[in-house]
């Protein structure tokens, strides 16, 4: 069906030209889901945006060939391309938000794509439009259709955009990362449907997607790419249960598994040379330890927002972000938070952290009581007690200053050493701890990669002698490997120091690997708490039996399902 | 230096782009000939000693009946073309850059503090922005003025026309400083690094100017640049229209205004030439300053 054979991309750039893809065999026949998967610069969308003819200017693809059928997809002409587009292929984008039109209704994005590609009235189109929304699971389609993209869900909207992509009876279709904007059950969803269709119509997908697991639901075949190479290519079951290729495997050995606790992750050990270096750094947090572990209890918390005006005279009705939460923390210990998007798990990082002020409740940090928001002074014993480690590491460090200001800064602010020269000595050294090299200090954020800058993060955070720790999706914009490494390193470290922590995280795998206890909050209001353990195999709540049953898991045992 | 280029892309660019380097090759000329001036200036304009009414009106010296001492001829009275040209510039540029410098602070200031705190002093600062924009640069300009005139002595109002000038253009671009680094602060204030330093407890003032401010100088320094040549249009036009320096301390903008006499007595030069040379000196300045947001903005490449 689809033949890749050798396939190059280059990308010219005024220093010559860069190779982005290599190499590149790949097969995928009718019907067949064919997952592609690789961490962020591997050349999983190149891939797709050579297949389909759409790759970025001035991206060219050097040499190889791409056959769909009997077609050469490289000797097509721009029209003929068009036709092939749509026609043939459609594709399958990663935000439904942006990928459909927001002042175009349902219907007539459907019915324009319709009609560009077969040659009906109208009536037929629009008939045809509401089959295909039927057909997806979209219930009431005939009036449904008449509504806006943004009346419609998360879920509904990409929906709808595969509605839009078999509108034309394609024969393939590239799906790059479809489901990673999305909430785990609408993931399912999602997925069973690109499944269903793959069955039912015979069309051939090509899944292109980071996570390994939704690979290991639904693909039949999967390749494995790495730095616009092709690793190993194969059946689903055997190169993820029996991966050959080193790469392959340590990418399964990175991937956190949902059914049982690791102690450690199995990465590649990270050059020791350097450790010796942290003991300076080691040595000045554990003398800063004469405080026992602190705990953290919050009691009947809740945290309100001001609703969308309606009336310029009634005061708007509030948004209930947090409704009712009471969590004890135990000193020492790690507290998993885990939930959906919008259930207010950063807005409980930050009540905590006092850049929200709750409504109510009372939040108790060890002995003493923590002031809410704006009430808190700026000198507050607790500014310095809690630290907390962000998510996009992107931004959390202010890229227009030196490693080395950002790391003494908590050192001169809370005055812990006075003298400028050791704090630079102490910030160099902490890098070493955080598995650095400690000449990074003279160095800007840009020039770190995403995971180096994580582990910058941790260190600021550790800076500030802290006992309670908040790491809000620490690992969710890293790629599995490096995530698997920066779980390994928050654990030493609250082994070492009796760290408390508050792990979020939507991820639920994640949190078993890390969380003593794990909390599950829906809506604002926590579902369940207890332990791990007796949370992830003897869920109480509906809701938590739920997520449990919709994350994708990768089977213990391959051999049971070949 | 292939490295260097690579290492500074916005240097690369540079070195691509030939209405860059004329633009910049023009702006550097200018702005050396008006702060070397009384070192280069064949006369002082200023020094009624230095210049004789018998050479009033010799045109350029590629016209019949000139005198090659003079390059692009002399005015009615006798100065120097160049002269008052490059001594003119030099007003000019000095009442622009002290403007846009009181601008700057002012707008950045308010603009930081009207992101950072939000609500209601934000809304207070904007409506002040909102009334400033609905008033004419020259409605401003008459307003400093007439309280000017009416409040200080008459001895010294003569010597206080350029800082009255200046405070005048200042007030009607501040605005676009305080726009600029207000919207720029709202998108950093949702940055984690921001977040970090008011949870660390950091004062308002450090996390304002140590955190936010060099994060938004590109936006900034793109408006100082543009806003540089409307200062400079902003002085020759109140000058022009003879609110601002009177004709014995001329800027560009006053010498255009001599010239309007001569437009039809065929003494063309002693209007034209200034007009060019304001128009080149705003020109190269603008492109300049599009230059700067092309590098700022990597989008827009």
């Amino acid at each position: 069906m689809l033949t890749i054979k050798d396939l190059a991309v280059k990308f010219p750039s005024r220093f010559g030209d860069f190779t982005a893809i290599e190499d590149v065999d790949m097969e995928i026949k009718p019907g067949e889901i064919h997952g592609l998967v690789g961490e962020s610069g591997a050349g999983k969308s190149t891939v797709g945006a050579a297949v389909i003819g759409l790759l970025q200017s001035p991206g060219y693809v050097a040499k190889g060939s791409l056959r769909l059928g009997e077609t050469d997809l490289r000797t097509l002409t721009p029209e003929q391309a068009h036709k092939v587009r749509g026609d043939r292929i459609s594709m399958i984008f990663q935000d439904p938000q942006t990928s459909l039109n927001p002042l175009m209704t349902i219907e007539d994005q459907l019915i324009e794509t319709i009609q560009a590609h077969s040659d009906v009235t109208e009536a037929a189109a629009r008939q045809r439009a509401v089959d295909l929304l039927e057909e997806i699971g979209i219930k009431d389609a005939a009036t449904r259709i008449k509504a806006y993209p943004h009346q419609f869900s998360g879920g509904m909207r990409q929906r709808v955009v595969i509605a839009l992509a078999i509108s034309t009876d394609p024969e393939l279709i590239i799906a790059d990362e479809p489901t990673t904007a999305l909430d785990v059950a609408v993931q399912s969803q999602v997925l069973s449907l690109i499944q269903r269709l793959a069955k039912e119509r015979q069309i051939s997908f090509m899944l292109i997607t980071h996570d390994i697991g939704v690979i290991a639901q639904v693909a039949d075949r999967v390749t494995v790419m790495r730095k616009g190479r092709v690793m190993e290519t194969g059946d689903t079951a055997q190169v993820l249960g029996a991966p050959e290729h080193p790469y392959t495997q340590a990418l399964m050995d990175a991937v956190p598994p949902l059914d049982r606790k690791l102690e450690r992750f199995r990465v590649p050990e990270a050059n020791d040379a350097s450790s010796s270096l942290g003991e300076l750094a080691e040595n000045w947090l554990l003398e800063g330890q004469q405080q026992a572990p602190t705990g953290l209890s919050l009691r009947n918390l809740s945290v309100q927002f001001s609703g969308p005006r309606t009336s310029l005279f009634r005061k708007p009705a509030p948004y209930v972000a947090l409704d009712d939460v009471t969590l004890d923390i135990k000193p020492g210990s790690i507290m998993g938070l885990v939930g959906e998007s919008g259930s207010g798990k950063s807005t409980l990082a930050k009540a905590i952290t006092g850049l929200v002020t709750p409504s109510s409740g009372t939040m108790m940090l060890g002995d003493t009581a923590l002031p809410f928001g704006k009430s808190r002074s700026r000198l507050h014993p607790s500014r310095q007690l809690v630290q907390m480690v962000f998510q996009d590491p992107y931004s959390s460090l202010n890229s227009r200053h030196r490693i080395g200001d950002i790391l003494a800064e908590p050192l001169w602010f809370y005055g812990f050493v006075k003298d400028a020269d050791e704090r630079e000595k102490l910030a160099a050294s902490m890098l070493s701890l955080v598995g650095m090299q400690p000449d990074a200090i003279t160095k800007y954020p840009h020039q770190f990669s995403g995971g180096q800058r994580q582990r910058i993060a941790v260190a600021r955070a550790l800076l500030a002698r802290p006992r309670f720790l908040i790491c809000d999706e620490p690992t969710s914009a890293l790629d599995v490997s490096i995530q698997a490494e920066i779980l390994n390193l928050l654990k030493d470290l609250q082994n070492k120091f009796g760290l408390t922590i508050l792990f979020i995280s939507h991820n639920l795998a994640v949190v078993r690997q890390m969380a003593d206890d794990t909390a599950v909050l829906r809506n604002g209001k926590i579902e369940e708490v207890g332990e791990t353990h007796s949370v992830y195999t003897a869920p109480q709540a509906a809701y938590t039996k739920s997520l449990l049953s919709l994350t994708p898991v990768m089977p213990t045992s391959w051999a049971v399902e070949t | 230096m292939i490295a260097l280029l690579k290492k500074y892309e916005g240097l690369w660019l540079f070195v691509h782009s030939p209405a860059a380097i004329v633009a910049a090759m023009v702006a550097v000329l200018i702005f050396l000939g008006a702060v070397f001036a009384p070192w280069v200036a064949l006369v002082n304009p200023y020094d009624l000693s230095s210049f004789s009414l018998f050479d009033g009106l010799l045109p350029p010296a590629w016209q019949d009946g000139s005198n090659p001492k003079y390059l692009l001829g002399t005015d009615d009275q006798g100065r120097d073309m160049i002269s008052s040209i490059l001594y003119g510039a030099r007003l000019s540029l000095v009442i622009g850059l002290s403007a846009l410098t009181i601008a700057a602070i002012l707008g950045v200031g308010l603009g930081l503090a009207a992101g950072y705190y939000g609500g209601r002093f934000d809304a207070v600062v904007m409506r002040i922005a909102d009334v400033q924009l609905a008033l004419p640069a020259i409605l401003t300009a008459l307003l400093i003025d007439g309280i000017a005139r009416g409040i200080l002595p008459a001895a010294i109002q003569q010597d206080l026309r350029v800082a009255v000038l200046t405070l005048a253009i200042a007030l009607s671009l501040w605005v676009n400083f305080a726009r600029t680094a207000r919207a720029s602060t709202f998108v950093q204030m949702n940055k984690e690094y921001v977040q970090a330093a008011i949870m660390m407890g950091q004062r308002p003032t450090r996390v304002m100017f140590v955190h936010i401010l060099p994060n938004i100088l590109g936006p900034l320094l793109v408006i100082l640049t543009v806003d540089l040549a409307s200062a400079i249009l902003l002085e020759a036009t109140l000058s022009f229209l003879g609110i601002g320096l009177p004709a014995d301390s001329p800027s560009l903008g006053t010498l255009i205004r001599i010239g309007m006499q001569f437009l039809l007595s065929g003494e063309w030069w002693i209007l034209w030439i200034p007009t060019l040379f304001l128009v080149a000196l705003v020109v190269s300045i603008n492109i300049l300053g599009d230059f700067l947001r092309d590098i700022f903005n990597p989008r827009l490449r």
